[in-house]
């Protein structure tokens, strides 16, 4: 079990560097992981400085070229056209923005939450307030987490945000779990026993002695989960619940796009295309993340 | 027994906070239900009319009283849809959903249970990396991008399955039994009835499960590779018994257990993706129902629809969990683990 050594007194720049070397030793070992890493910053920047690398930047409002519509992929259009003429991978490109927010955003929210819920549950176990809080996260998994978010955000206004907020709904309290798990299996340990006698406050103990050790956990499900995440993202807007048009949502891309198959098959299949590999590129991150933090032989 | 009854007992107890869940969803979150059941142009005394007939009007717990009660007698109200009781769009409804999932959990435990069987058994050969590559396929498409290659490839390019509806045009439903159309046939004997819904069920089920059955094949490759290392199955080895026999007698069974508890969270999803797949099929199941429930904030139809996924998921719990007591004898005998 590792502790958290950033702060122990004694130890220099140079051990550090050590370690990092080491942590990069152990993500590289899997080829995948690199393949992971390379997709994911592609995808970052891709998005980021869309107005730079897109072949049509201003194709990602509401701008319509009907003498350009339904072009297949060629050497002008890479991706072919839409139906209203406008660039498809410029507009996939302006999507990852959406998408890398979306899975940000629901993270930001999640983990504080769900990591909160589960300290406290999981110190206090035999207390009557964590059963309780881990009956409320039952009742939350009581259904299949897409059915949640698309009834939460059903019943909002389809906008980024709301379904950010929808999705953390569904999703927080697979963490609380997760953390619960850990601290209630971590609390009898020596080094929380020893910090109770020492006098240790609740606070310290909770986020000094027992978060600290479930950090690697915590990153690890991160990078996985930020594909699922914006996958469940995507299916919101595949079925109009996401950002509106005209801003490019690579659900909403689909769902058009899969009303012109099989004649205009670019609109749909290369948005897919896009979904597909950035589940894979988090996928294949967050095993190395995995290897990274948790395999200690 | 006694674990069973009180396992029931706290997955009821969560049904009843999935209900407080929805109703609170459905009644805080801004939008007025009743408004937009009956369009912006509806006479402000007609919405209010309505209002009252859906105790819009009363203070909330209140509201959720007067719809508990009903609901316990199988009364989930009346859908602004369709106009009719909820309860009776859901027992329309619901068996062609039941009929998809039950085909894809087949397909999706055998196929992945099968698959992940062969790789342990061929491990590090060609077979091997053949499902390793088809897991990574299925893990990263989801079911809706499935759905529309498949649309696309044999709705057009390969026109031998059907990618739309229940049934063929010009072939008659079936006499009135389950509600599942394949059951029904055959049921009433009616063979060609049933080769026609039968089809119709192939793709959606495939577009569905693939995913499951993916990650189910890579948990038992998993499970299995790491229990071969184990002194039974090297004593099996030693004793002369042959390797199909030890992989399916000795190993396969404990090596279940991980898969089966995944293969009950995939059931369930397989649920939630029906929601997108349904659509995509144009397949009058209970999740395109639902969600026609949701676009229209039809709220008691959005509550029927989430409490009866809400029960069906209890129950694939339920069954998991015999499943699991079966397989593992330390759950078995030591009366449970938690």
């Amino acid at each position: 079990m590792s502790t958290n050594h950033a702060s122990t007194p004694g130890i220099t720049k140079r051990d550090r560097l050590e370690g990092l070397k080491r942590a990069w030793y152990k993500f590289s070992l899997n080829k995948m992981s690199i393949v992971g890493l390379v997709i994911v910053s592609l995808i970052l920047i891709l998005g980021v400085f869309q107005p730079l690398i897109a072949p049509y930047p201003e194709h990602a409002g509401a701008y319509v070229n009907f003498s350009a519509a339904n072009q297949p992929p060629s050497s002008q259009y890479i991706l072919g056209t839409d139906t209203v003429g406008r660039d498809i991978l410029s507009r996939i490109f302006y999507a990852f923005r959406g998408a890398l927010l979306m899975g940000l955003g629901v993270e930001a929210f999640i983990i504080p939450l769900g990591t909160i819920v589960g300290l406290i549950a999981g110190y206090w176990k035999e207390k009557w307030f964590s059963t309780a809080l881990m009956r409320v996260t039952d009742i939350f998994l009581a259904v299949p987490p897409l059915v949640l978010a698309l009834v939460v955000s059903a019943l909002m206004r389809p906008t980024l945000f709301n379904s950010m907020m929808a999705v953390s709904i569904a999703w927080w309290p697979m963490y609380a779990r997760m953390i619960y798990g850990m601290t209630s299996s971590m609390r009898n340990e020596l080094f929380v026993k020893s910090a109770e006698l020492l006098g240790a406050s609740k606070f310290h103990i909770l986020f000094r002695e027992i978060l600290p050790n479930c950090l690697g956990q915590i990153f690890t499900k991160m990078t996985l989960d930020m594909g699922w995440v914006i996958l469940m993202g995507a299916s919101l807007s595949f079925v109009g619940l996401g950002e509106q048009p005209p801003t490019p949502a690579l659900g909403t891309m689909v769902s058009d796009g899969a009303k012109y198959l099989p004649d205009q098959w670019w609109i749909a299949i290369f948005p897919s295309i896009a979904i597909m590999v950035i589940i894979l590129g988090f996928n294949f991150l967050g095993d190395g993340v995995k290897d990274m933090l948790t395999s200690e032989e | 027994m006694k674990r069973l009854i009180k396992r029931l007992a706290s997955y009821i107890l969560v049904l009843f906070g999935l209900s407080i869940l929805v109703f609170i969803i459905g009644r805080v979150l801004p939008g007025d239900p009743a408004r937009q059941a009956l369009g912006p142009r509806a006479p402000e005394a007609t919405v209010e009319a309505l209002k009252k007939e859906m105790n819009l009007d009363k203070p909330i717990v209140v509201q959720y009283g007067l719809w508990l009660k009903d609901a316990v007698q199988g009364d989930l109200g009346n859908s602004l849809l369709s106009r009719r009781p909820v309860t009776q769009d859901i027992i329309q409804y619901l068996p062609a959903t039941i009929e998809i999932v039950i085909l894809a959990g087949i397909l999706m435990a055998v196929g992945g249970i099968l698959l992940g069987i062969l790789a342990t058994k061929y491990s590090h050969t060609w077979f091997d990396g053949f499902v390793r590559v088809l897991s990574y396929l299925g893990i990263v498409a989801p079911a809706f991008v499935w759905a529309i290659i498949f649309i696309l490839v044999f709705g057009y390019s390969l026109p031998i399955l059907p990618t739309t509806g229940r049934l063929s045009l010009g072939i008659a439903p079936p006499p009135t039994i389950t509600r599942m159309f394949t059951a029904d046939y055959l049921l009433s004997g009616n063979f060609a009835g049933f080769k026609d819904a039968f089809m119709h069920l192939i793709l959606p089920a495939i577009s569905l499960m693939l995913g499951g059955m993916a990650q189910a094949a890579r948990m038992t490759r998993t499970t299995m590779m790491d229990n071969s290392d184990k002194d039974y199955v090297l004593a099996n080895k030693a004793y002369g018994v042959s390797e199909n026999r030890t992989l399916f007698k000795y190993l396969l069974k404990p090596s279940m257990i991980p898969t089966v508890s995944v293969l009950a969270v995939d059931i369930a999803a397989l649920f939630g993706n029906a929601f997108l797949v349904e659509q995509l099929f144009n397949y009058p199941g209970l999740s395109r129902y639902g969600m026609q429930a949701m676009l229209n904030k039809d709220l008691f139809a959005i509550s029927g629809v989430v409490i009866t996924l809400g029960i069906i998921v209890m129950v694939v719990n339920i069954i998991v969990d015999l499943i699991v007591t079966y397989l593992d004898p330390r759950v078995r005998l030591m009366g449970g683990s938690e």
